[in-house]
Parts: C-alpha cells; sequence; structure tokens
C-alpha cells in the first residue's frame, strides 16, 4: 500500500486510508447503470449499421421489417435530419452535417443506416436484418496523410476538402532559437487509434412526458453541456430535458459521448409516446459509437546545445478524427496545454492539423490528446541523447523546471504552479534501484533475451478552463469550466451534499464528503452525497479534465468553510461575543479563553432551522451554501500572441519500466513498473493510486496492443475484443508507486489532478523500454501500438 | 415468437419464467428475473463481466441459453452476499482495498475470485492473476483486486487457524 507522503498536513479525513462510499454498493452488485435502469413500458432499439466504408444510398426498405410482428417503427436518416437539428462540432463547420443516422450517404463502415424500435431488444435485432438497403459503394478516404491532396475521395463533399483544421503557431523565437544551438534531431512519432473502451458500452433510457413537458433522461454519460445538446437537437428548452445524473457509469476516461444514441432514442421516445431505450452492443460500440481515440502522426524537430538542453521544438501533428469529428480536433488543443511537457524550452512552433477520413468518428479520450503528445516530446528526449551520447535520464533531469522556478510559464502561455520534478525523478531511481534494474536488464539480455529499462517524465495538466478551444475556433469564446455544489446541513445536524453531474469511477462522492468533513470536522462516513439531476443541479461542466479534486474540491472547501462561519455567527450572537471570540473545534463552539461557554453542532442546527429568536438578525435560516467554482487562475482569452494560461494545476510523473522481449515471437512482457508520482494533496489515497494504476494499464494498452485497424478500404479489423486486445492482468505487471507531495497553491486543500497521469506516461515509458531492448540491434520503432508482429518483424528485417 | 416455462435454482430459490428459448441467460437473470448485478460486456465471452457460478463453476453467462441452466444451481453476485444481507468477506476486501473504479467488472471478478479461493486458499500473486485474467477491468490495472484477494485468503486462513 502507499504510504501518505510524510510532509503531510495533520488532516483527519485528508490524504487518511479511507474506504470510499461507492464500493459497497458495487460489490453487492447494486450499482445502478443505465442497463438496470426500467421504466414501465419500455421498448428497445437495435441499429442497422453500413456494411461500406463510403457509399450513397440508393433506397431503403423497411417493409418487411415493420411487419415482424413486436416492431413499432423502423427509423431511417431522412426523417430524424428532418425533425432534428444536426449535431455540435467543436470546429467551425458548416458543411459538416452530423446526424444520428446516415443522410443520403454512409461515411464509414459501421455508421447507422436505420434503428428499429421493438418489444425487445431480440426482435429489433431480427427486424434490422429485414431491412433492405440498396447502395452504391464509392472509394473511401482511409489514409490520413493523404488527406492533404486534392484528389481524395470527399468524405464530406459540400466541405469542399478532408482537412477540417490547420493552423501554425509560433510561441517565442523559434528562428532564433534554432540559429543559436549547433544540434537538431527531426523525427517522425505515430500513435496508433486506440481508445479507453470501457467494458460498460453506451446506453441510455429516454422517457418523454407530454404532459409535464419533460424529457427524463438516464444515459452512461460523461459529457460537458450533454443537456444543452439535447435540448438544441431535439428543439425543446433546455429546462425540458432531465438528466438523471445519479446514473453509474460503467468506465468512461473521457469516451462516454454518446449524443447521438441520445438524439435518436429521446426523438424516438417524443415521435412515438412511450420509453425508449438503447444499448449499445459491443460491436455497435466499437466500429459504430463513434468513441474512437486520437490517430495522429507527429513530425518534429528539436533544436538542442551540446549538453543536450533543448531550446526550441517545432512539432508538426496531423490527426485522423474519422468521419464526424465532433469535439475530436480540440484534441489537438489541449496538448498545447504542456506541449513541451515538464521541460525548459524557449520557444515552440506548432501546427496542427485534423482531418477527417471514412472511418468510426473519434471522441475525447483521457487526457484529451496529451497522452500521444507526451509520447511524442519524449521519443524527443530519448532522441537527443542518443545523438549527443548521453545517458537519457541525465538529459532530462538537465531539461526539467527546477524546484525553485515556479511559478513557470512556457512559450504557449501556461503557467505551471508548482513541484519538485528533479525530486520525483531522483526519488523514483531510488525506488526502482535503477541501477539494480540495468543489472537486471542486462541479465537477461546476456541470457538470450531482448531487454530494456524505460524511462519517461510526464505532466498531468489539471482543472480544464479549455480556452485552447477559442485558438481552434473563436467562435467558442469559452472561459470557465465551471464546477458546483450544495452542502446542507440538515436541522438533526446531518450533511447532505448536492453534486451536478456524474460519476464513472471517480468516487466523487468520496471527494465531497472527505474534504466536507474534513473542513466540517464531521464524519464524512455520515454525510450523503447526491447526484442532482439537471433540472435541480448547479452549473456543472462533467467531470473532464482531471478537473474535480481541483474544481468540484474547491467548491466544497468553499461552501463548508462558508457554513462553518455562518455557525460562528449564530454561536457568537448567541453567545453574546463577537465572531472572533468563538472557536470551532470537535463539533463545539466555544469562547475563546472561555471553553464553559459553549454550543455544539446539534444546538446551533437547532437554531438556525428552527430557533427564529435566536438568531442573529438578518441571518438566513438554515444552514446551506452553495459554492460554484471557476477554473482557478483562469478566465481570459489568449493575448495578441495567441499566449493564454490553461489549466491551473500541474501533476507531474515519472514513469520507469523494466520489459523483455522474446526474440523469436516478438512479444513484450512488462516485468516491473516504477511510478513516481506527485498531485499534490490526494484526498483519498487509494483512489489516487487506483486512478494511478489503472492509467498505467491503459497505457501499456495502448503501447503494446490496442488498435483499430482498417484495412485499406475502411473496413474496421478489430469490431471485436479477439482483435481489439485489450490487456488483462496477466499483461500489466505489479506497479510500485511512489507518491511525493508538493500542494498545488491554486486549490482550496493543495490537490492537483490525477485521474490522466497513469495513461499520459506510460505509452511513452513502454516505447522507451522496448526501444532500449531494441537498441542492441539498432532497431527504433516511434509507432504505437508497438505490437508483437511488428517487433517481430522488424528484427526479422534487420537479421535475415 | 415461441416462448418456454424455464424453472432455474438462482441464489437457492427455485424461480420460474416464460421467455424465448433463444434468451442467454445473462438476459434472463437481468431481464426477467431483475438480478442485475450481473453485467453485460462484450456478449462474446473475452470480458468476464457477465460471470456466475454454474454449481460450481464460474461460467459466462452470455455464452449459454438460459433453457441451458435448468437444473444447475446459478449463483450470481447477490448470491454471494452473507445470509443476513452483509457483505462477504471477498466483498468486504474489495471495499476495503479499493478493489474497482466503476464498479463495472466487480460482480465478474468477485465470482472468478470466490472460484479461486474455493480451490485455492493460499494463492500466490500469480495465481491470482491467472484466476482473474478471463476477466477484464478497464479502472484498476487489477493490482487492487489482487490485494483484495490476497486480503481475503489471509483472513480465511486466519480465520480457520482461530476456528
Amino acid at each position: 500500500m502507499a504510504d501518505a507522503p510524510a510532509n503531510l498536513p495533520n488532516y483527519r479525513y485528508v490524504s487518511r486510508k479511507r474506504r470510499t462510499k461507492e464500493d459497497r454498493r458495487f460489490v453487492s452488485g447494486r450499482g445502478k447503470y443505465v442497463a438496470d435502469v426500467e421504466v414501465p413500458g419500455m421498448k428497445h432499439v437495435a441499429i442497422l449499421p453500413s456494411p461500406h466504408a463510403r457509399a450513397n444510398i440508393v433506397s431503403i426498405d423497411t417493409s418487411a421489417a415493420l411487419a415482424l410482428p413486436g416492431v413499432h417503427y423502423v427509423l431511417t436518416g431522412d426523417e430524424i435530419a428532418e425533425a432534428t437539428n444536426s449535431l455540435f462540432h467543436g470546429l467551425d463547420l458548416p458543411n459538416v452535417i452530423w446526424h444520428p443516422l446516415a443522410v443520403g450517404m454512409t461515411r464509414y463502415a459501421g455508421e447507422w443506416v436505420a434503428a428499429v424500435v421493438a418489444d425487445s431488444r431480440y426482435v429489433a435485432e431480427d427486424a434490422a436484418e429485414l431491412i433492405e438497403v440498396e447502395y452504391e459503394s464509392l472509394p473511401a478516404a482511409v489514409d490520413s496523410e493523404k488527406m492533404l491532396d486534392e484528389d481524395q475521395p470527399l468524405v464530406h463533399p459540400a466541405h469542399g476538402t478532408n482537412v477540417l483544421f490547420r493552423k501554425t503557431w509560433e510561441w517565442g523565437p523559434v528562428a532564433d532559437d534554432f540559429a543559436s544551438v549547433s544540434n537538431t534531431v527531426s523525427y517522425r512519432a505515430r500513435w496508433g487509434r486506440s481508445s479507453t473502451v470501457p467494458i460498460e458500452t453506451f446506453g441510455v433510457v429516454a422517457k418523454w412526458d407530454d404532459v409535464h413537458e419533460i424529457m427524463d433522461v438516464w444515459a452512461s454519460i460523461q459529457m460537458p453541456q450533454y443537456q444543452d445538446q439535447i435540448a438544441a437537437a431535439l428543439r425543446i428548452p433546455m429546462n425540458q430535458v432531465r438528466v438523471h445524473n445519479d446514473v453509474d457509469v460503467g468506465g468512461s476516461y473521457g469516451v462516454k459521448r454518446g449524443i447521438k444514441h441520445t438524439v435518436l432514442v429521446t426523438y424516438l421516445a417524443k415521435k412515438l409516446g412511450f420509453p425508449v431505450r438503447f444499448i449499445e452492443d459491443r460491436l455497435d460500440n466499437m466500429s459504430g459509437g463513434d468513441a474512437h481515440g486520437p490517430d495522429r502522426i507527429f513530425d518534429i524537430t528539436m533544436a538542442f546545445d551540446d549538453d543536450g538542453v533543448i531550446k526550441s521544438m517545432k512539432i508538426r501533428a496531423l490527426d485522423d478524427v474519422g468521419a464526424y469529428p465532433g469535439r475530436a480536433p480540440l484534441q489537438l488543443g489541449k496538448p498545447i496545454t504542456a506541449l513541451c511537457g515538464p521541460y525548459r524550452v524557449n520557444s515552440i512552433e506548432y501546427e496542427a492539423i485534423s482531418v477527417t477520413s471514412n472511418k468510426t468518428g473519434q471522441v475525447p479520450v483521457r487526457g484529451f490528446g496529451q497522452s500521444p503528445t507526451n509520447f511524442a516530446v519524449e521519443t524527443g528526449i530519448e532522441r537527443v541523447a542518443k545523438h549527443l551520447g548521453l545517458d537519457r535520464v541525465e538529459v532530462r533531469g538537465r531539461n526539467l523546471v527546477r524546484k525553485d522556478e515556479f511559478p513557470w510559464k512556457i512559450p504557449p502561455g501556461s503557467k505551471y504552479d508548482s513541484g519538485d520534478f528533479h525530486a520525483v525523478l531522483e526519488g523514483i531511481l531510488k525506488t526502482s534501484n535503477w541501477d539494480d534494474l540495468m543489472a537486471r536488464r542486462d541479465a537477461l539480455r546476456a541470457d538470450g533475451k531482448l531487454a530494456g529499462v524505460g524511462i519517461a517524465t510526464c505532466l498531468e495538466p489539471g482543472g480544464g478552463n479549455n480556452i485552447f478551444e477559442y485558438l481552434f475556433n473563436p467562435k467558442l469564446e469559452i472561459t470557465t469550466f465551471v464546477e458546483s455544489v450544495l452542502i446542507k446541513v440538515e436541522p438533526t445536524g446531518v450533511i447532505t451534499a448536492v453534486m451536478c453531474t456524474t460519476t464513472s469511477g471517480q468516487g466523487h462522492e468520496t471527494l465531497v464528503s472527505t474534504i466536507a468533513g474534513e473542513e466540517l470536522e464531521r464524519d464524512p462516513d455520515t454525510i450523503r452525497v447526491v447526484h442532482g439531476d439537471s433540472l435541480e443541479a448547479l452549473p456543472t461542466r462533467s467531470p473532464v479534465a482531471s478537473r474535480m479534486a481541483i474544481v468540484l474540491g474547491t467548491a466544497t472547501s468553499k461552501a463548508a468553510r462558508d457554513i462553518k462561519a455562518k455557525m460562528i455567527t449564530i454561536a457568537a450572537h448567541d453567545l453574546g461575543v463577537e465572531t472572533d471570540q468563538v472557536e470551532y473545534a470537535d463539533g463545539e463552539f466555544a469562547v475563546r479563553g472561555d471553553p464553559a461557554s459553549k454550543l455544539t453542532w446539534a444546538e446551533i442546527c437547532h437554531i438556525a432551522h428552527k430557533q427564529f429568536h435566536r438568531m442573529p438578525p438578518g441571518h438566513e435560516l438554515g444552514l446551506q451554501s452553495y459554492a460554484v467554482q471557476q477554473v482557478p487562475g483562469a478566465g481570459g482569452l489568449p493575448d495578441e500572441n495567441n499566449e493564454v494560461p490553461l489549466y491551473p494545476c500541474f501533476s507531474f510523473q515519472a514513469h520507469v519500466p523494466l520489459v523483455e522481449i522474446d526474440p523469436d515471437t516478438g512479444k513484450v512482457k512488462v516485468h516491473d513498473y516504477f511510478i513516481g508520482h506527485d498531485c499534490g494533496t490526494a484526498i483519498n489515497p487509494d483512489i489516487v493510486r487506483g486512478m494511478i494504476i489503472g492509467g498505467v494499464a491503459h497505457g501499456i494498452g495502448a503501447a503494446l496492443y490496442e488498435k483499430f485497424e482498417y484495412d485499406a478500404d475502411g473496413q474496421l479489423l478489430a469490431g471485436t475484443f479477439v482483435d481489439y486486445l485489450l490487456p488483462s492482468a496477466h499483461e500489466i505487471p505489479p506497479v510500485v508507486d511512489a507518491e511525493h507531495c508538493t500542494p498545488s497553491p491554486m486549490t482550496s486543500l493543495g490537490q492537483k489532478g490525477s485521474g490522466e497521469g497513469g495513461y499520459l506516461g506510460a505509452p511513452a515509458a513502454i516505447a522507451s523500454a522496448v526501444n532500449d531492448a531494441l537498441a542492441p540491434l539498432d532497431i527504433e520503432i516511434n509507432e504505437l501500438p508497438i505490437r508483437a508482429r511488428d517487433i517481430e518483424a522488424a528484427i526479422y528485417e534487420k537479421t535475415r | 415468437m415461441k416462448q418456454v416455462e424455464v424453472t432455474l435454482n438462482v441464489n437457492g430459490k427455485d424461480r420460474t419464467v416464460t421467455i424465448p428459448p433463444r434468451m442467454t441467460l445473462v438476459d434472463c437473470l437481468r431481464d426477467m428475473m431483475r438480478l442485475t448485478g450481473t453485467h453485460v460486456g462484450c456478449e462474446h465471452g473475452i470480458c468476464g463481466a457477465c460471470s456466475v457460478f454454474l454449481d460450481d463453476e464460474p461460467i459466462r453467462s452470455c455464452l449459454m441459453f438460459a433453457v441451458q441452466a435448468e437444473g444447475h444451481r446459478i449463483t450470481t453476485v447477490e448470491g454471494l452476499l452473507n445470509e443476513d444481507g452483509s457483505l462477504s468477506d471477498l466483498q468486504d476486501s474489495f471495499w476495503d482495498c479499493h478493489a474497482m473504479q466503476c464498479g463495472y467488472c466487480t460482480p465478474g471478478m468477485l465470482v472468478a475470485s470466490e472460484a479461486l479461493l474455493a480451490e485455492n486458499p493460499d494463492p500466490t500473486e500469480d495465481d491470482i492473476r491467472e484466476a482473474i485474467s478471463g476477466n477484464l477491468c478497464r479502472c484498476t490495472g487489477y493490482q487492487q483486486i489482487v490485494e483484495a484477494v490476497q486480503m481475503t485468503a489471509k483472513r480465511r486462513r486466519e480465520g480457520a487457524a482461530h476456528g
């Protein structure tokens, strides 16, 4: 078990080993996931997908499907396109039209062409098979690099090109910096199309009540502006949409963004007058769920001096977002937040190119594009070390921002709030017994194996103000990613907190109850946290961007501190002293220097709720407070140089894996994995540890196994868990996590984000280890995933 | 569609339902009997989220028709609770170790772990990883699950020694 850092303040509950609030229901089989929601009279949807990557839809004959007993309706694209508004894109793309079902043309294999509503999912699937669609198959646009050529088939003909976005920024004196040093390396790094692939697929249940005029929605969702977008698509006021945030989400890590599913189902529920449910099956999810991740080619040049100190970088990132972009192109924007990683780089040129293709759509994935970029930058650090013949750990040490330099501003404008990168790096070298690890590597090599030790450092931006969106689309003039909480102390003294969004495993109920308990000195186990539905809830932007500890956590502190101040005011009035004479400790409000003169927590609660005559004049009755928390340190638009502080808090990690590769098969075995980690104050150490190790597991998957492979015709070759390989307990090694704590100055208790860091660093670290193992053969692979067959082929090529 | 009547022994009780013969066991448990603790993840036998006991063997309830389960004892996550409704030692250890995040794979993990412990009261870490390797978890990276199984095994051995 990870111990709490030694420099921990004297917290009662925060950073202490405590059981979570959520786990009890999960181990009992009593979680309430969307597929567990049963609404009387509910009917079921099945989807007919397109078999073609690109085709004109000539005709659709639904008569046989409709004739099947138990079938209520068959919906096609023309109808829903007419009856609803098209779905939202992050970029300003007026001619890229996205509807839940294909309209006139299919743009990827698996795109939904028709939806059947029937008494059961079984019957709905039978009926879907009876729909006859005549297609005119067309050549598909599949190779992302070719999208810059003009002769490619157009995914969205009205848009006129397959390039959705292309822009170059220059932050700092790039040309001068390149001229000032004598070394450069140029390289390509490629991130394969993978995703986080939760074990629960996406699902949604909707019920329209035409008397109350309300659309109830239960969904497996993790998404900002969900209710806004449902209302916009259905052309109804937002206060006619009620999203039930108390649905447990069976994993998301960014990808549960089923807006097209939801518009489909809510439209059907409203039109048909009965509740409708759609739960993706696995193939729906993998091929048609629009839940793929980044698919990115980086071309990078780094300029550095003879000591390996990096002065400047030029980065070109080409990302293939698939057929329907949604918010995906903005995933090229988030990495601007920490574009040079934890390193002291003086200037950066960044060209971001987003292209569309005849592939399944991309959605936000854990880290919102940061993991691929971090892999690409770390690849460069390895290249710099290799170029100069320097030690790769030493090169990192020379470039890391130093402890006394915070807040440190990087060229695009982000201010790294705090950290001690060198201490974490040195700490993990010690924890991993780096020299012993190298000796074990060498012993494996002596034994005829290929073996390598990897190293990667990385930053995890947390808090998410998302002002980078403005750099991509000035119409998105959004300068806050707000989060809220309401805390009430009931007349009997117990506490209830209302949070305003869903949870997909992050433990928000534990977060809120722990912080509220800490601030108010009440046992978190006695604090109830509920998820207000979207009509009851205060402003939220959902639990994205590694931000809930930062923004919801700080909101919770604020609301709790306000309640404490109110209670002190009531006590002072009742005891006849000034408020600054009253101290609160251990559930009692006592006059300083006169401890016999006091009121208990319960007495104050009684006064506040029931004894107007004992209340201070003009004071609000009850004991409640809400906090609507702006992202700390944010709020402005970019300046004339396109510089802007993005994200308030920066967690840091250093990853060290040891891998062995079978020289005959290319199979990689990760033996050991060490991670040094600093996310400031950990609210619940078990939750933080789980997030880190789980993130590492995701990263190992992306580095070695997972890919949504397409053939040249645009057919998805990995639509099941037989071909899209998820790491099991065999593939994930024991992970040793060494915690360091540099409290953030930006948050209420020094907390930072921790949901993404494992995933942000692991792919780079694994690639580093694999390439260290392959170095004796003079092989370097900078394309993820590095699968056994890729290694085997490279070895064969080299040694035949 | 033809319907058949099936009686299944689930968590110690006989329950009779009328279902289409092609209904999978997991759909029958979830939709007909409202035992929603068992989850559907992949419907092709890879992820293990739908694991239940068929007699004493952990099986994938997505790969079996409900009618095939007639005459067998089925135990779901709801049936792992103690008779008084309290958490079993394994469930309690999962909670104590925070051996989950979203909780979706948890019922299947509990079944796989219980099956291991029934066979091997003193498993090594490798034994545990082997036993749960047919159950996918995307949240935890498995380590806290391994620790929860180790904790349970230790508690049971100590309980047996003292009992």
